[in-house]
Parts: C-alpha cells; structure tokens; sequence
C-alpha cells in the first residue's frame, strides 16, 4: 500500500509540473563514447589512391551548391576579432550546410577564441581543416592468404550499389579482379542491379534469390574470390535503417562471416548520402557499433547537397569520409581530400 | 546532442517555476533552445527563423495559462504552431469524375519514389479503387524491375516499356484507360541532384499525362537540402502535396517542416516502414510531437489543464522542488491527480513507461488510496506540517482514527521522509540516474526490498517494470535478436 505512495507521488510531481525525460541523452552519450574504443586497429599494407579528377577546380564547379552557401563568409572583410554580425554570418553559413548545432557552436567558440588574424575566410578554413584531419587511408590488402573484403553498408536509397559499381570500375581500372557479392538480398531488384554492374565492369558476381541468407551470399563469394583467384570482394548488403535492432544484428552477422578465413574484412564503408541532415550522425553511431565502420563514401555531394555533415562526424565520431560522389559517372567518385573540399568551399 | 526539446524547456522552466510569469529574457531564452531542437531535427534555417518569429507572435498575444510552467507554454505554444504548419488546408483525396485518376510521383534518387508508388497503390487498392502502375523512370538500372517485383506482390499491374519516359507515361495512360483502371501512378527517374534534364523530363510527363494529383516524395532524413528540392520541383510542377518516407527511422523529421514551410502544401501521406503496407495518411500532431521528441506529453499537459486547479498545483509543486513539501501538499497533489483519472491511463501518456508498469499502475485499487487519504486525514493539523513530531502515541491515535495499523502509519510516514529526501535531489536537479524513472524504480525498489511481504501484488511487477524501463532508457540496446530479417516493429 505504502510503495503506492510514490508511485503516485511521482505521478503528482509529473502532472502538477515537472516533466524530466532525461532518457535519449544518456545513452547516446554512452554509444559514442563505447563505439570509439571499437574501431580495430587494422594493418595498413598498400594505399590505394591516384591523382584523379580531384583537382580543386572539379571540385569547386562539382560543390558550387556548397560554394554558394560559402558566398556570404568569402565575403566577410576584416581580420583580427570577429564581431557579433560576423559571428552571426558564419554561423548561419555552417547551419545551412547541415555541419549541425554542436559543431557550429564549438567551430564558433574557436573563431571568437582564436580571432581571425588573416581573415574570416582563412580562420574557418583553419577550423575545418583542423576537423578533418582524420587518418584516411584506404586499405586494398589483407594478410597474407586471406581474401580482402569490403563491406558496404548504409540506410535505404544512399547509392550503396552504384558506389559497389563504380568501386569496382575504379579496382578494374588499377587492374584487381574484383568479385561482387550481391549481399542486398531484400530489395527487389538489387542483385540484377549489381549484376548490370558486374557485366559493365567485368567483374564476377555471385548472386542468389531475393530471401536468402545474405550471410552466406557474401561467404560463397569469399569461397569463389579465393578459387578464381580475385583480389578484392566487394559486398553489397541491403539498406536498413540504423534504429532497428533486428537489422542491425543481422548486418554484425554478415560482418562476422565476411571476416572468418579466407575472408577478411579490411575496409566498411558506410555510405551515406550527402543531402541527409543530422540523422547522419545517429546513423553513423549505429553502423559504428553494428559493423565497426571504418571510412564514409559520401554520395550525391554534387548538385545541391551541403555536405557540412562530414565535418560533423569526422568530429564527434572520428569516422573518416574516404570516397566522396560528385556526379553520376564512373569517374566522378573520387578520393575525398578535405584540403580540396574545404578549398573549394572558401577559396575566393 | 539530442536532448528533447520538452527536455530542455523544463530545465529552463525549473529555473523559473518560483517567478511563475514568463518574462521576455526567459522567452528568449526558451526560444534559443526552441532554435537549436529545431535546427537539430533538420528544419531548414530560414524555416526556423520565420518559424520562431510565428511563436513569439502567439506567446505574447496569449494569456497566459496558470496551470502551466513558462516552459510548458512555450512547449504548447511551439507544438500549436507546429501542427498549425503542418496540418492547416489538408488535401483530401478526390477522385477525378472521369477516371483514371492520375498521380504523378517525383523526387530525387533515393527518396523511395518507387517503392512509393507501390505503396501508393495498395492504399488505393485498399480505399477499393483499381490503381494501375506506370513504370516510368527509366533511368536507374533495374527500377522497372523493382517496381514489377513490389506490384506483383500486392496484385497490381505495371506498365513498361522501352522507349522513352514520356512515351512510356503517355502509352500508360492510355493502356489504363483501356483497361477500366481508375487510378493510374507514374513513377518517374530521380537523379542524384536537381538538374535541367530531370526538370525538363518530369515536366514533359507532366503535360503529356495532366496528372490530378502531383506528389514530390521527400525522404525524411534530409537535411537542409530539403527546401531546394521541394522549391525546385514545386517550380516545375506545381506540387499539389508531400509524401514523406523514411519516417520509421531515428529521426526528427525536420526536413517535413521544411519542405512543408516552403511549398506551402500539405503532407498527405507519410511513409514508416519497409513493409508496403506501413504506408498512412500523415498525422500532423504526432509529427510536431516528434520534431519536439516528446510523445504524448501534450495529451497529459492538455489533460492537466483541464482537470487541474492550477493554484493548487503550482503552490505545492514549488514546495516540492524546494524540498519544503508537507502531507498537506501531498494530499493537495494527490486529489489532483485522482481528478486526472485512472492512473493507468496517466501513466500510458507518460513517455518512457512500459507496458508492464502501466498494467501494474492499473491495478491500484481506489481503496488503497482512500485508506492513505483517512490516514492523514486522522493527522492533526501540525502532524501534517511537521511529521517529525509524530511519536508513538500519535501514531496509535491516528491508526485507530483512520481504522488502520501503526504499522500502516509507520509505513506512510517512512515512505513519506524517503519522498521528500529524493524530491530535494530532482529539485536541485543533478539526477545521478537517467531521469526520474531510473529514481522510481530505485525508490519502488528499496521499498518493496524493505517492505516484501506487505507490498500489493502489483508491485512487484511495477517495481520490475520501472526498473526495465529505466534500463531500457539508460542502457544499450537488449533485445533479444529472433532470426534474421524480421518485421520491423511498428512506429507508433
């Protein structure tokens, strides 16, 4: 009967005035913080990268979106302390382009902190630079006898399959032989989707019927990688969303697999589309702890997308962006190089 | 990062409960957090500014509302403006007199525009129509495909053919026609951007087709873009409504309010799942509480105003916090919360309560809380105020006055003391737990440990219930994995 009493009193103090729902910040808090301790440390043996489209004028007509959300910083005038007008610019500047709240805020509290001794443009070039100086290598090898994996995951409709397509043109192009695993065994229609991928870029695919244990998809894979004697397996697995327990289980599990020998996993990249606001950042926390991400491909930058969320993960998640989407073509998937990308966004 | 934003506005509201009037520095105050929630859920810049400048507008034309905190207000006064934005001049699905009804679908890559469409046309199937699909985008590899695979499962035809996209919606048309159908969806290409070639394509289907009904498909999770894209595309077409999709995941939605804010046109239809069915006209309410990340706390506030005497509420709940509280109070809150209604109905308003700690609050009887009312009501006057100064034959006094057991008024009193300690500790506010659910259940908890074999058998439950709530709330996720690739559970 007594215990009752607080129930109620409880009930009351909720009811007469005091509404204390604490519960999501916690836990995210504790997410992010046990995530990081799971990145792996991974041997790096061979970089892959080649001097490409990445110039800084491509970039700059590919982001001119972007650009023209920079317009108003680039045109700030003066050195020395920031006023509050020009505080009040930069950070409408970085809010449009989806770099979030905290972000900003911390980004701003460095400008006011740090002045501006060569202008505000330069001063924020700095402030960005210094969030993105993540390690960004990406790994081709594995150990000696296993058969290199990628695995790809990602929310619905953020290109995963297209970017398998065109990582795969780009291996083909540093002459791998790649093997496709159509591991997006749920949506209809993904498998002949990579399938037009594998014919155009010549790459070998195995594939099985919509339902099927995409485990084990990307397990035969592995198995054929290794007896024709492919370099690298590129894994496709299907778009979840990153709240789902369920889904996420799933995905540690083709993870798992991938990674048990011959297999081993070397690099996941979640790809993530460039428009998405800050559900990027839970997104990314999720796949994090679901399938230990190791780099973004960051899609569909071109056009009208703001891509300030790139900063914001590389900062609160240390999640590196490697391949950045500029355009539907093969080519127009580069290499992210955040000198050029912040370059293009303020140079004058 | 992502503190609800009722979160945010009570902390404020703490701080101001004792003044109890709002003034323009906590209104700012209040509105900065307002900004950031909003900005947080993706709510385009501009949207945001003009959006806070509407609040500001109804928070000083009103009265202010004595049963509410400043917080509160604020909270109700952003929520009204919310559902205001995105509920005002709703689209209500006509049928053209002479059929097919054509809805014409766009949006960019990646939004769900096809498996829209699919879903589109089972709500029409359901609404007992004939809807037809035309399979015109394409452009992506396979999307033909994927449309037929998702249509055969409902049942539905799709048209296709290669050609061109124009001619494919124009043929479509005609075979629905033909056909008898009475609905016809075209599914268009997206493309990765907004560009000319897209605009100029989808506006050529357009005037072929002359659709009733144009649709732009926004995916939830965008983020500022999300204007761009629906101006853009409102430029060329003349959107007659929004699909949203992509609402099952983790997130605010802002990218709603956006587009909503720009266009000028109502979200029709709100897409929360794989499954094709999870598929509904939108809710505007439950969006703004979403965007607000505050489930049904606007039932219970609303609640409260009704059947609450705001007085006496705000009289003993600033005693509460201040730790100054007396049975007296207690009674007052308790009476008021009875006029409320069942408790378990109070409870399934409360975010973060399970399902087990409702079916155990359900189970309180009115009885048990009429003996703790004559318990204090053989209180005298002082007793109540102070008591500390209830000794042994007090005690006895008022268990025979109340016709219960000393043990009974030992009881009320200890659990009482034990209160008071701990609403201290929430009105200093430096909650150790997560949240005051993570303090229930601790207090339920010690009270049942001490207390076993004289707590009502509800309790128990309730007790555990709490208890895995608030693991729920402060842990990793728990739940057991059962198979591979399940339904995802329904959204509410």
């Amino acid at each position: 009967m007594i215990v009752l009493i607080v129930v109620l009193i409880l009930v009351a103090l909720v009811a007469g005035d005091v509404l204390l729902i604490r519960r999501l910040r916690r836990r995210r808090r504790e997410f992010a913080s046990r995530t990081r301790s799971l990145v792996p440390e991974v041997l790096v043996t061979k970089v892959a990268s080649r001097p490409d489209l990445n110039d800084i004028e491509t970039m700059e007509r590919r982001l001119s979106a972007s650009r023209s959300v920079f317009e108003r910083v680039r045109a700030l005038s003066g050195v020395g302390t920031l006023s509050r007008e020009q505080l009040d610019v930069v950070e409408e500047v970085l809010l449009r382009s989806d770099i979030g709240v905290s972000t900003t805020n911390e980004i701003l509290a460095l400008l006011q902190e740090n002045g501006a001794p060569s202008g505000i443009a330069s001063a924020l070039r700095v402030a960005l630079l210094a969030s993105l100086n993540t390690d960004r290598t990406i790994r081709t090898e594995a150990s000696p006898g296993r058969v290199p994996v990628w695995l790809f995951v990602g929310v619905n409709g953020v290109g995963k399959t297209t970017t398998i397509g065109k990582l795969a043109q780009r291996h083909a192009n540093e002459g791998r032989r790649v093997m496709l695993a159509a591991g997006d065994t749920f949506r209809a229609a993904a498998s002949e989707q990579l399938q037009q991928w594998a014919t155009r870029t010549g790459s070998d695919i195995v594939r099985a019927g919509e339902g099927a244990d995409p485990g084990s998809v990307v397990h035969d894979a592995i198995g054929r990688a290794l007896a024709r004697g492919a370099d690298i397996v590129l894994a496709d697995t299907a778009g979840r969303r990153a709240n789902s327990t369920n889904l996420l289980d799933e995905l540690s599990k083709i993870r798992r697999v991938a990674d048990r020998e011959p297999g081993e996993v070397i690099e996941t990249f979640m790809v993530l589309d460039a428009t998405t606001g800050q559900n990027a950042l839970s997104q990314a926390r999720e796949f994090l702890a679901a399938a230990n991400v190791t780099g973004i491909v960051l899609t569909k930058l071109d056009g009208t997308a703001r891509g300030g969320i790139v900063v914001a993960i590389e900062r609160e998640l240390a999640i590196p962006v490697k391949y950045v989407g500029v355009g539907e073509s093969v080519d127009d998937l580069l290499v992210f190089d955040p000198r050029n990308f912040v370059d293009s966004l303020l140079d004058a | 990062m992502f503190d609800a934003l009722s979160d945010r506005l009570e902390r404020i509201s703490s701080s101001l409960r004792s003044r109890g009037r709002l003034s323009d520095a906590d209104l700012e105050a209040a509105l900065a957090d307002v900004r950031s929630a909003l900005l947080d859920a993706d709510v385009e810049f501009g949207v945001v500014r003009a959006f806070l400048d509407a609040v500001r507008e109804r928070l000083s034309g009103e009265v202010l509302s004595q049963s509410l905190s400043p917080g509160q207000q604020v909270i109700k006064a952003v929520h009204d403006q919310l559902v205001d934005i995105l509920g005002s001049s709703a689209l209500k699905i006509t049928y053209a007199s002479r059929p097919p009804t054509v809805v014409l679908l766009a949006g960019l890559q990646g939004a769900g525009k096809t498996t829209t469409a699919a879903k589109l046309a089972l709500w029409f199937k359901q609404q007992g129509r004939q809807p037809y699909l035309v399979a015109a985008d394409l452009q992506r590899p396979a999307a033909v495909e994927q449309l037929r695979v998702l249509a055969r499962e409902i049942g539905i035809d799709v048209f296709s053919q290669s050609s061109d996209p124009v001619d494919v919606a124009k043929k479509g048309l005609d075979e629905a026609t033909r056909l008898g159908r009475d609905v016809v969806i075209i599914d268009t290409a997206g493309r990765l951007a907004i560009d000319d070639a897209l605009m100029r394509e989808v506006r050529a289907i357009s005037d072929v087709t002359s659709p009733h009904y144009t649709f732009l498909v926004i995916d939830a999770v965008t983020g500022q873009d999300a204007v761009h894209t629906a101006k853009a595309f409102h430029e060329t077409l003349e959107l007659s409504g929004l699909i949203v999709t992509k609402l099952d995941y983790d997130t605010r939605g802002g990218a709603v309010l956006s587009a909503r804010g720009v266009v000028g046109r109502p979200v029709v239809f709100a897409s929360n799942g794989e499954r094709l069915a999870d598929f509904d006209l939108f809710y505007p309410d439950r969006m703004a509480s979403r965007i607000l990340g505050m489930g049904d706390v606007m039932s219970l506030i609303e609640q409260a105003e009704r059947t609450m005497d705001p007085d006496v509420v705000a009289e003993s709940a600033g005693r509460m916090m201040s730790g100054q509280f007396t049975l007296d109070d207690f009674m007052a809150q308790l009476n008021q919360v009875r006029k409320m209604g069942s408790l378990g109905g109070i409870m399934r308003l409360m975010p973060g309560v399970t399902k087990e700690m409702r079916s155990a609050a359900s189970n309180v009887d009115e009885g048990q809380l009429n003996k703790i009312e004559a318990i204090v009501n053989s209180m005298t006057k002082r007793e109540r105020r102070e008591p500390v100064i209830i000794d042994g034959s007090r005690r006895a006094r008022i268990a025979k006055g109340s016709g219960t057991s000393v043990s009974a008024v030992n009881q009320l009193l200890k659990q009482f003391s034990e209160m008071r300690k701990m609403m201290r500790q929430m009105g200093g506010n430096n909650p150790t737990l997560p949240g005051p659910m993570g303090k229930m259940a601790n207090l339920a908890a010690r009270a049942q440990a001490q207390r076993g074999d004289q707590v009502p058998a509800g309790f128990e439950s309730l007790a555990a219930g709490m208890k895995a709530g608030a693991a729920k709330q402060g842990g990793p996720k728990n739940k057991k994995k059962k198979g591979g690739r399940v339904t995802p559970p329904k959204q509410r």
